[in-house]
């Protein structure tokens, strides 16, 4: 430490500007890149119509109802389950052995390849529950995939509540339940929203899980009972197949603006009610 | 309570369906013959995944490599020295990125990354570093996200105390900011870590799956994932039984990490 | 806020399985199995759907495997299934023969090799011949280019040429379009697939002189072609006799000849 603080100063933040800039133009080429070879084919008919040829040409229509209803039900599951442990883990259990159980248990889960939770889905909703290649499978199958990611996340968002929130709460007469709905989880909604938003972007972008669960049938479907096709599982056959680059890319340029239309949503959502917060 | 417990349940039903559809097979088999034989040949009965396992090691240690120094240093320095309003755009961007479906950076890997390895630096181009920088590129906005979410989660308390002292911005970042938000930087590391090596479609695409010890980072490779991603759909009887006994693996190796990870939070936690 | 947003969605979802249960009057068949036959299924099963309005049907990939599983444990009606040999566990199948397919075998189009043996495929898969060189190409390193273990496609490779045993240098692709792709891409690659998905992005090569064109196979000159079996629990009957007649009739089976497969019979 012969280095002046000051010179470490401004070696640290140049080699960080130096990342920081680096990062973000890996990311924004890919938007780019993406944007580039794919924004010219959409047009109206492109979102609204079927698809003709296996894809070849035509649109995308039915493709586009599977990316809403699947990570939607999933979410709708997932969410109460997931935010739900969360709340035990951190406020009704001390720190003990069965905590730490979930929590490993929860992380190892993260990290198991979605491509075994198709086959978990496969063999057990599909096959064993006889609910075959459907909306229904595949949303299950997915709220497996993604309890874990909403567990932690939420986890991570309660914990970094201030603790006094909590005693200030509590000295005023809350019950532990009071406190919790009415302080901890509204702070901690920002974190919780995070999660969120990371599982439904998983969800949106699984392919493997989900064509052996939700199957890859082009049509639309009549039912939560039916197969569908996601626009990830779309882009990928269309893409591996070679069967049209074009469409592939458009395909994928329509997913990264379902994407960011989600993403802007939450946000509004989560500044709204920060707002009303605050009045 | 019940929730949490239905929850739970649900995991362990998961993890103990793999656990019952592959471990009889590697006793069947032998552990060692399973885990150290590089012969995988599954219509001659050869069950060896030593390949797979390097596989795995190599591509994620890369992605790790790639990604986290990025992921991190773009956290802090997004953060610590961006303004509010640069901000108001910048996280959105990269939380767009964490939705992205791997396919598409797959795609890209193989479009772009893929060829221009093959032509300046060699080999068939679909290798170890192609899915390492796609892996490290893909969990570079998760690494990033959930960091950011807990360096800004330190209380401003805790800066105003380490400036107070005449501590640098820099130096109040190293030693006060980074350790306080360790535990969610390691959180947010664990799940890009659980991310590359539980990658599958996006590796299946780069890391052209060829079942050997490689070599060198320009060779191509095959993960757990991929065996299993790509020989279930054909797979019967004992074979796959042997996809089955690849996930048991792949679960071990990932509760290893997690667990490796974990006492390293916690002794950190005690030192202090 | 949350605690109003739950039940709504549940509504929500009990409105969509409200409207499931009504809107359920169609007959449907589900076709699961060989990513090989999986365009052409699609294709035939659009045609049939537009001659037959009262029924539905949905055609899933997965594999042949896949195709022997669910049509075993009833998750499809129909398995498809692209082997030489089927394996024992179908045994308990019906099987229909509805097209056969060749497998042809295609290098990069900078590639000036045009013919190759079935000594040099095996040689080539296993390692033994390295270099374009030795038979007859440019001086460069051969990119083996095959499927996964299990692959239909790849047994019934492996079951005509005999006596491969592949070399681990060998890039894996997962279904034949990627194996295209990748051939497409890599001007030293090797590869094979179905001939029905050959494209003019990549060159077909001869097999001891004889092209994989439709004619030669009929004829029977060319050797890598395998059957393709269409798999029911029992004897088809009702709706998916009815689908298997129609791919049999002479309008299927010529459809199935227009678009690069071979007719059954």
């Amino acid at each position: 430490m012969t280095v002046h603080p000051r010179y470490t100063q401004t070696i640290a933040i140049f080699v960080l500007t130096l990342l920081t800039v680096l990062t973000l133009a890996v990311l924004v080429f890919i938007i780019v890149f993406v944007f580039g070879k794919g924004l010219p084919y959409i047009s109206y008919d492109f979102l609204f119509a079927k698809p003709e040829d296996m894809g070849r040409s035509g649109g995308i229509f039915p493709t586009l109802i599977g990316t809403v209803i699947l990570p939607l039900f999933a979410i709708i599951i997932a969410t109460p389950l997931g935010v739900g442990t969360a709340v035990y883990l951190t406020e009704y259990t001390r720190e003990n052995r069965i905590t730490r159980i979930i929590r490993f248990g929860a992380d190892c889960l993260a990290g198991i390849p979605s491509i075994i939770f198709g086959l978990f889905g496969f063999i057990f909703f599909v096959t064993t529950l006889r609910m075959g290649w459907s909306i229904m499978s595949g949303s299950l199958t997915l709220v497996f995939m993604i309890l874990p990611t909403i567990i932690r996340t939420s986890e991570e968002a309660i914990k970094a509540v201030p603790y006094s929130y909590r005693e200030v709460s509590f000295s005023l007469g809350a019950t532990l339940w009071q406190t919790v709905r009415k302080v901890v989880l509204p702070n901690a909604l920002p974190g919780i929203v995070t999660g969120i938003m990371l599982s439904i972007g998983r969800s949106i972008g699984e392919t493997a899980a989900v064509i052996f669960t939700a199957g890859s049938s082009l049509r639309m479907p009549h039912s939560i009972f039916d197969s569908i096709r996601t626009m990830s599982v779309h882009f990928y056959i269309l893409a591996r197949e070679g069967i049209s680059n074009k469409n592939a890319y458009a395909t994928a340029a329509v997913l990264i603006i379902s994407i960011l239309i989600i993403n802007l949503i939450s946000y509004w959502m989560m500044n709204m009610f920060i707002a009303k917060k605050t009045k | 309570m019940a929730i949490a417990l239905s929850a739970i349940t649900m995991l362990v039903l998961i993890v103990l369906f793999i656990i019952k559809e592959g471990l009889p097979f590697i006793f069947k088999i032998g552990i060692t013959d399973f885990l150290l034989s590089t012969d995988w040949e599954p219509a001659a009965g050869k069950y060896g995944i030593f390949p797979m396992i390097a596989g795995s090691l190599w591509v994620t240690l890369g992605a790790i490599l790639v990604g986290v120094p990025l992921g991190l240093a773009g956290a802090v320095f997004l953060s610590e020295f961006i303004p509010q309003w640069a901000m108001k755009t910048i996280k959105p961007t990269i939380e767009l990125l964490a939705g992205i479906p791997s396919v598409v950076y797959g795609f890209i890997g193989v479009m772009v990354l893929a060829p221009l390895i093959r032509e300046y630096l060699g080999g068939p181009g679909l290798s170890i570093m192609a899915a390492s920088i796609i892996l490290g590129i893909m969990i570079l906005p998760t690494v990033m996200s959930i960091s950011i979410d807990s360096i800004k989660a330190v209380p401003n308390s805790y800066r105003e105390g380490a400036f107070a002292l005449g501590a640098t911005h820099w130096q109040t970042i190293h030693m006060v900011v980074i350790p306080a938000a360790r535990s969610g930087i390691i959180a947010g590391i664990i799940l890009g870590l659980g991310r590359a090596i539980g990658e599958t479609m996006a590796v299946i695409m780069v890391a052209g799956n060829a079942v050997k010890l490689p070599n060198s980072p320009l060779d191509s490779v095959r993960t757990l994932t991929a065996n299993i991603a790509l020989e279930m759909g054909y797979a019967t009887g004992m074979h796959r039984q042997a996809l089955f006994a690849t996930g048991v693996v792949l679960l071990i190796i990932i509760m290893l990490l997690n667990y490796i990870a974990m006492t390293a939070i916690r002794d950190r936690g005690k030192k202090k | 806020m949350k605690i109003k947003i739950i039940p709504l969605l549940f509504i929500i979802l009990g409105f969509f399985t409200a409207y499931s249960s009504c809107g359920k009057e169609k007959y449907t068949i589900t076709a699961a199995g060989s990513t090989a036959f999986q365009p052409f299924a699609e294709k035939l099963a659009d045609q049939y759907m537009q001659l037959n309005q009262d029924t539905g049907v949905t055609i899933q990939g997965g594999g042949s495997a896949v195709g022997i599983q669910s049509a075993l444990s009833g998750a499809a009606d129909i398995g498809m299934a692209d082997l030489v040999t089927l394996p024992p566990e179908a045994g308990s199948l019906s099987a229909t023969v509805v097209a056969r397919d060749g497998i042809a075998i295609i290098v990069n189009l900078k590639n000036k090799v045009g013919n190759l043996t079935l000594e040099q495929i095996q040689g080539i898969y296993s390692g033994v011949i390295k270099n374009w060189k030795t038979v007859g190409g440019n001086d460069h390193s051969i990119t083996v280019v095959s499927r996964e273990a299990g692959s239909g496609t790849r047994s019934s490779f492996e079951a005509i040429v005999k006596n491969i045993s592949l070399t681990k240098e060998a890039i894996i692709q997962d279904s034949n379009g990627t194996v295209r792709e990748t051939v497409i891409n890599d001007a030293n690659a090797v590869g094979y697939l179905s001939h029905g998905l050959v494209n003019d992005k990549i060159k077909q090569v001869s097999v001891n002189g004889v092209p994989c064109m439709t004619d030669e196979i009929i004829k029977g000159r060319y050797i890598l072609v395998r059957p393709i079996f269409l798999l029911t629990k029992g004897a088809p009957k009702g709706k998916v006799k009815n689908l298997i007649d129609y791919i049999l009739s002479s309008q299927g089976q010529e459809t199935i000849k227009s678009s690069g497969l071979i007719p059954a019979k």
